[in-house]
This record gives structure tokens, C-alpha cells and sequence, in this order.
């Protein structure tokens, strides 16, 4: 046996054959053992049975825009009629229908705010300023009533806009006082840590829809006659205070994450507490918390349509409504199919933005 | 610089005006009592070294001068403000007193530069500008200024403790606090940091230092502090200390670290 010293340098070589490539690629993840082999084959076997027929019904047997709703019944392919026919009830609900330029403006506004939030660059001071006056501008446009705008009454409302308002602005505010919750369960002075730990557990132990039914059915009750605060109001509060406690849970996982070594350090500079929070401690817990964070965004983006139970109608609402209409009905997947793109294009847009801000906060820090 | 001029450049008496005062300091964990009657006096430009065996509450001690621990019993003056619980006393003692950590305890999520200017401008309200000039003054003086955009995830230990001086440095501080810097790096980049300390030590500044580092102790200490079962044990110049140590417990000690 020869010793292994080498007196030259031993040159590059390709890997052998079998471990690159195509085909060992095939081998390496779909066929590398018996039952994986198995998996892939029934797996193959299932696509082959159920994409043509999808594909049939969706596109190749589908009713062009234009027809019938009894041309449609008797083809049996998908009728994108009644999509395009019910599109703007079930987008804008009952809204004054010459009046819908309005929530689509509405939409457009919600969606611009939301997406310059999502750039890094601009999270200045003047984004919260952004924020105030695009909601100002989306109360006028819906409410109306001034600026030659026709008066809309809130239980008109429906649809798209009405989905993005709850979760929109139920999440911005709910955000920032999860903060505060999840700070103050971590704090020194017992009475704030019992406040906020009855809070968080009171709101965690019930479900959403007991709580929506309460804020639209108890809520009233207590107040005296006459008084009536807005039904809309009601469920957004209801939306608002379950979301804080769910989020103020994922971000004290973030701050338990974080470790003494860092609030001492930041103590040893003589920061005080709301400037070692801020620099120091939420920076790194809020980055370690995106992943429960986006998880209860997504959520609580999908749980707006529980208002449905208090007469509320957000997107699955109209949907719903929609098929009520005794000329379409019957259309229910084409319904369901097309408001199930919609939320999912929203969710899975959350979900990429936030794996995108999880690797560019995480860049060149400690491992 | 090398540790033979650190011991010409040597005070034999303190330059005058006390900084730290204790005064019969008692602390407890529970029913653990880990400060005993703790009394000591720090003059200002004093170079102290701490030792003594682990638990004997060293850290504690010097944890308690900034309040990252509290004393339950007896009064500690830092630069003529007692410690108790005044937040606002508190915060003003902070500041004045830098504190280097065995774990470095640099904030990740920002970079060197970001690290060094985040007290001055938050507690001094200083300009940025004159924050960062002061900061890579500081960064110059522990020879890493080029690494100053950089993360501290990116950096040796070594560097990366010398950044953490370099970032209580910026506060300007009246007394600097090490709390076994050395301990937690690779053995080959301990003389950087030690290096560091020593100039610091040169120019004056009051340090006092919890450390198994003899040689640092021997070299730079204007006096060696041996500490055991919660109280001070034995206090005297580095060469008394080391020569003629007066209590058993204190050649115990010493037997155990020197001879291995």
C-alpha cells in the first residue's frame, strides 16, 4: 500500500456518472427504495386518472362566456357564464351597481398600501401616515357621502372589499397591540402580567365564531336602548381582539427565543426598557416570529368569512348569495372554484412574501 | 505593545478620587448567600484584577456594581450615585460604567458600526454622524475598523470581543467592568483581547476584571483581588499576592492554577 502523500496537486475529476444527471435524479428521489418506487407509481397512476377529466371540464369542455344557463346544464362542462355574469355582485356584494367603481378603487388602495408595506426601504415614519390616509380615503369612497359621493350605509357593503377591510385593518391594529400583549405577559409588574395573561388565555379559550356571535348578538344587550354601535364595527373589534391574543402567543415564543446575554447587554449600555425593546429585543424576536406570525395572518385572512354567521357578506358570502339566484343555480364549483383562487392568490402571496423577508432579515446574522 | 511595558508604564499608588465604594454588601440567590460583607474601594485609574475558584462569586460582584444584579443587604456608591432601585439612578450609572461580557453579547441583527453607535445616540443623543466618527475611532483603537459593516456573526471570537469593547468604549465610561472576557475564546485569539485590555490599562482607565489570566494580573493589576465562598479572602499588590500569599485558602488556589 502506498502512502497517501501526493507531490503534486490532484486535479478536478467529474463525479461518477451514476450520481448526476437525469436519471440519478429519478433514482434519488422518486424510485429509491421499494416502497417509494410503489408511491410513485400510484401516485403517477392517480394524476393520470384525475387531470384529464379536470382538465376536460375546466377547459376543453368548458361553456365559453355568452352562454346560457341551460346550454351550460346540458354540455356538463365548467360555465364561466356565471362567473362573468355574477362577477361584480360577487366581488362589490350590494353595492350600488353604477356606484362600484368605488369599493374597486377601495381595492386597488388596499392592495397599494399593503404592497409598499412589504419593501424594507420603505418603512419609514411616513408609511404610518400612508396607512391613515388611505384608510380616510377608503372610509369616503365607501361610506360616501361627501365630495358629491352618494351615501352607501355600511350594510350594503360585500364582497372583495369587504374581506380585505376586516382582515386589512383587523391585522394592522391587532399587530401592535400583540406587541403590547406579548410584552406585557413577560413583564416585572405583576399587575400587567395578570392582565395581559387573563387576556390572551379569556380570548385563546373561545372560539372565533362564539366570539363574533357575541359581539353581534350579547354586545347590544348592554347597552342602553337607543345606542346601537355599527354591526360591521362590532365584528372588526371582535376580528381585532382575537387575532391580538393568537399573535401575542407566536411573538412571546420570539422573545423567549432571544437570550439573557442581549437584554443585559442592552441594560449594561443604559438603554432604557422601551429603547432595549425596540432596537434590541423585537428586532430579533418579531424576525424569529414571522413563520406563527404569517401562519395566523393567512389564518385570520381565510377566517373573515365566518361573518357570514352575523349577515355580513365578504367574498364567500356573495359567493353564496350569488348561487341563490333561481336562473344559476346549481354553478356551485364554478362559484367555490373562483373565490378559492382569489383567497388563494392572497394566502400564497403572504406566504412568499414572508419567506422572502425571513431569508433577507436572517442575512449575515449569527447562526 | 508587549506585557513587559505594560509593567513599566505600572502606578504604585492610585491616582486619587473614588469611583466604586462597598460597603458591607450582602446578596442571597434564594437561601444561597453568594456576597458575603463585601467591601471594597475603587479608585479612580485602579487596574483590578477578581480571581478565585468558580461559584465563589466573582461575577456576581462585578454584575452587582452596574445592577445587573441586585445586593439585598449594604450599599454600593458607583461615581457618587448609590444603587438602589431608582431606575433613573440606575440608568445614569449604566452609562458611566462599560461592561464586557464572556460572551461577547453583541446584537446580532446589526453590524459592527450599527453596534458601537446604538448608546451613544439612544442614551447620550448624539448626532449620527458623530457617533459613527467616534465609533470607528474606537473600532481603529481595537484594530478592526475594517470589519465594520460586517455582522458580528461573520467575526472570530476574538474579534468579536474586541468589538464589544470597542462598543462600551463609545459610551466614554469612567470605569470598565471585564467579566472573564477570555474565557469563552480559542486559545489563539486570547492575546488579541488581552492585548487590547492592556492598552486600555495604559491609558488610565479604571478597569476591574474577573479573569484567570495570571499574566494579565501580574503584568497590568495595580492590585489582585481573591475572592472565595462568596467573600473577599485576600487583597494586595500582584507581587505580594503572588509571592507571599497570606491565607491558605488563597495558596490553595494559587497551587491548583499555576501548577499544572
Amino acid at each position: 500500500m502506498t502512502e497517501n502523500v501526493h507531490t503534486g496537486s490532484i486535479p478536478d475529476e467529474r463525479p461518477p456518472s451514476n450520481t448526476v444527471g437525469p436519471i440519478a435524479w429519478l433514482r434519488n428521489n422518486l424510485f429509491n427504495s421499494w416502497y417509494n418506487a410503489l408511491l410513485t407509481i400510484l401516485i403517477f397512476y392517480g394524476l393520470a386518472r384525475a387531470i384529464p377529466p379536470l382538465l376536460d371540464w375546466l377547459i376543453f369542455h368548458a361553456n365559453a362566456i355568452g352562454t346560457t344557463p341551460q346550454e351550460c346544464r346540458a354540455n356538463g362542462g365548467a360555465c364561466w357564464t356565471f362567473v362573468s355574469e355574477k362577477l361584480r355582485f360577487i366581488l362589490f356584494g350590494t353595492f350600488p351597481y353604477e356606484q362600484q367603481w368605488r369599493p374597486l378603487v377601495t381595492i386597488a388602495i388596499i392592495i397599494a398600501l399593503v404592497l409598499v408595506s412589504c419593501d424594507r426601504r420603505f418603512w419609514k415614519p411616513w408609511l404610518g401616515l400612508a396607512w391613515v390616509l388611505g384608510i380616510a380615503a377608503v372610509a369616503i369612497l365607501m361610506w360616501g357621502g361627501v365630495f358629491g359621493l352618494s351615501y352607501v350605509e355600511n350594510t350594503l357593503w360585500g364582497g372583495l372589499p369587504l374581506t380585505l377591510m376586516l382582515s386589512v385593518i383587523g391585522l394592522s391594529v391587532a399587530f401592535p397591540a400583540s406587541i403590547l400583549l406579548a410584552l406585557g405577559r413577560r413583564s416585572q409588574l405583576p399587575a400587567i402580567r395578570v392582565v395581559s395573561v387573563t387576556y390572551i388565555e379569556l380570548i385563546r379559550g373561545v372560539p372565533l365564531i362564539s366570539l363574533l356571535f357575541m359581539a353581534s348578538v350579547m354586545f347590544p344587550l348592554f347597552l342602553p336602548t337607543g345606542v346601537n354601535i355599527d354591526k360591521l364595527l362590532r365584528a372588526q373589534i371582535a376580528f381585532i381582539m382575537f387575532a391580538a391574543a393568537y399573535m401575542a402567543e407566536a411573538i412571546r415564543g420570539g422573545l423567549q427565543a432571544i437570550p439573557k446575554g442581549q437584554y443585559e447587554a442592552a441594560d449594561a449600555l443604559g438603554l432604557n426598557y422601551w429603547q432595549a425593546m425596540r432596537k434590541i429585543i423585537l428586532p430579533q424576536a418579531l424576525a424569529i416570529s414571522i413563520p406563527p406570525l404569517v401562519n395566523t395572518f393567512i389564518s385570520f385572512f381565510k377566517d373573515t368569512s365566518l361573518v357570514i354567521i352575523i349577515g355580513l357578506y365578504d367574498l364567500l358570502g356573495t359567493a353564496k348569495a350569488a348561487l341563490s339566484d333561481p336562473a344559476w343555480r346549481g354553478f356551485y364549483r364554478e362559484a367555490y372554484l373562483f373565490i378559492g383562487v382569489i383567497y388563494w392568490v392572497f394566502c400564497f402571496s403572504m406566504s412568499k412574501y414572508s419567506q422572502k423577508l425571513e431569508r433577507d432579515l436572517r442575512r449575515g446574522h449569527r447562526r | 505593545m508587549s506585557m513587559a511595558e505594560a509593567v513599566s508604564t505600572k502606578r504604585t499608588f492610585p491616582a486619587g478620587g473614588e469611583v466604586i465604594r462597598c460597603q458591607d454588601v450582602h446578596k442571597w440567590y434564594g437561601e444561597f448567600h453568594v456576597l458575603r460583607n463585601i467591601n471594597l474601594s475603587v479608585q479612580k485609574g485602579e487596574r483590578i484584577v477578581i480571581c478565585g475558584p468558580s461559584g465563589s462569586g466573582k461575577s456576581t460582584l462585578i454584575r452587582c456594581l452596574n445592577r445587573l444584579e441586585e445586593h439585598q443587604k449594604g450599599n454600593i456608591v458607583v461615581d457618587g450615585i448609590e444603587l438602589t432601585g431608582n431606575l433613573k439612578n440606575i440608568e445614569l450609572v449604566r452609562r458611566e460604567v462599560g461592561m464586557v461580557f464572556q460572551h461577547f453579547n453583541l446584537f446580532p441583527h446589526l453590524t459592527v458600526l450599527e453596534n458601537c453607535t446604538l448608546a451613544p445616540i439612544w442614551v447620550r443623543k448624539k448626532p449620527k454622524a458623530e457617533a459613527e466618527e467616534l465609533a470607528m475611532k474606537y473600532l481603529n483603537r481595537v484594530r478592526i475598523a475594517e470589519q465594520a459593516h460586517k455582522y458580528p456573526g461573520q467575526l472570530s471570537g476574538g474579534q468579536q470581543q474586541r468589538v464589544a469593547i470597542a462598543r462600551s468604549l463609545c459610551m466614554n465610561p469612567k470605569v470598565m467592568l471585564f467579566d472573564e472576557p477570555t474565557s469563552a475564546l480559542d486559545p489563539e485569539m486570547v492575546k488579541e483581547v488581552l492585548d487590547v485590555m492592556i492598552g486600555l490599562a495604559e491609558d488610565g482607565m479604571t478597569m476591574l476584571c474577573v479573569t484567570h489570566e495570571m499574566g494579565f494580573a501580574k503584568s497590568v493589576a495595580d492590585r489582585v483581588i481573591f475572592m472565595d465562598r462568596g467573600e473577599i479572602v485576600e487583597q494586595n499588590t500582584p507581587n505580594e499576592f503572588f509571592n507571599s500569599p497570606q491565607s491558605d485558602r488563597t495558596k490553595l488556589f494559587l497551587s491548583q492554577i499555576l501548577n499544572h
